[in-house]
């Protein structure tokens, strides 16, 4: 179980234009956000508040850095860059949840007092997401064990099984 | 024009810094966090406050709920797309967004949003 950490030297393994897309998508994003919220209202435009949008861009470039990393020590790398998609898309499921709670959050307190809602979704959404990612390893850990005890020939009997035999 | 060159600036201000932070954490699992934070809402949220005052943007993250939903919805479609129905990357996360469009409008017609 990896312990979380946080490593600024990962950010040498992205390219440069990798990151202007990024930032043009999320720029993107925003103004199509804004453009649905003025013709169609702020309903509407509200649920594009949580278009995966830059998930995708995020994704893609996951799997060409492992595929890159794997392609370097002579490995093909692309179910490595798949797997690795889909650890970050559950991750991204925790952190919707996380979301629910920020909009929720946010739209309590904003019209009492505009500062206060920032603070208060913001913290929110990471302790609901964090706690679930928590939950989430706890309850993996918890299966992990239980089918390795499922494996192994336990108990008694089983070590004196392996001790005659 | 001023005010969607202002989106655009702080859209990819911030939605760079999320994912910066998202591709420095370790585990993946972890990093995927970041991967559905409320970048957009943030860039978005503090120019509907500035622009057309608190009731809308209350009204705005009302919605957004619905499309949170959706998002989780979509991480699990995509998440099954890439480890049991083995898409490419790229596919899986085009094609699950038909699912984000589906589920975020059902709720929000379920919930009343449209009328």
């Amino acid at each position: 179980m990896s312990p979380i950490s946080l490593s600024p030297s990962a950010l040498k393994e992205g390219r440069l234009y990798e990151y202007l897309i990024r930032f043009a998508l999320g720029g993107a994003a925003t103004v199509f956000t804004g453009f649905v919220s003025s013709r169609a209202g702020a309903s509407i435009g509200g649920l594009f508040l949580a278009l995966p949008a830059i998930f995708c861009a995020s994704a893609t470039l996951i799997e060409k850095h492992e595929i890159r990393r794997k392609r370097k020590a002579g490995l093909d790398g692309r179910r490595r860059g798949e797997e690795a998609a889909a650890l970050e898309s559950a991750g991204a499921v925790l952190g919707a949840f996380g979301m629910v709670a920020f909009a929720i959050t946010f739209s309590l307190t904003v019209e009492d007092s505009v500062p206060l809602a920032f603070i208060a979704a913001s913290l929110v959404w990471a302790v609901v997401s964090i706690a679930g990612w928590c939950v989430r390893r706890k309850m993996r850990t918890v299966r992990r064990l239980r089918d390795v005890k499922n494996l192994l020939p336990l108990g008694p009997a089983g070590s004196k099984k392996n001790a005659s035999g | 024009m001023t005010e969607y060159v202002v989106r655009f600036l702080v859209g990819g201000i911030v939605v760079s810094a999320f994912s910066m932070l998202g591709d420095m954490l370790r585990p993946k699992s972890f990093a995927g966090l970041f991967g559905a934070a409320p970048s957009v809402a943030l860039a978005t949220l503090g120019i509907a406050l500035y622009t057309h005052g608190a009731s809308y943007a209350a009204r705005q993250t009302w919605a957004m709920t619905a499309g949170a939903v959706a998002l989780a919805v979509y991480g699990g479609v995509v998440c099954h797309l890439l480890m049991r129905a083995r898409f490419r990357v790229a596919s899986a996360t085009l094609v699950a967004v038909v699912a984000w469009l589906v589920v975020a409008f059902s709720l929000l017609v379920v919930a009343g949003g449209l009328t």
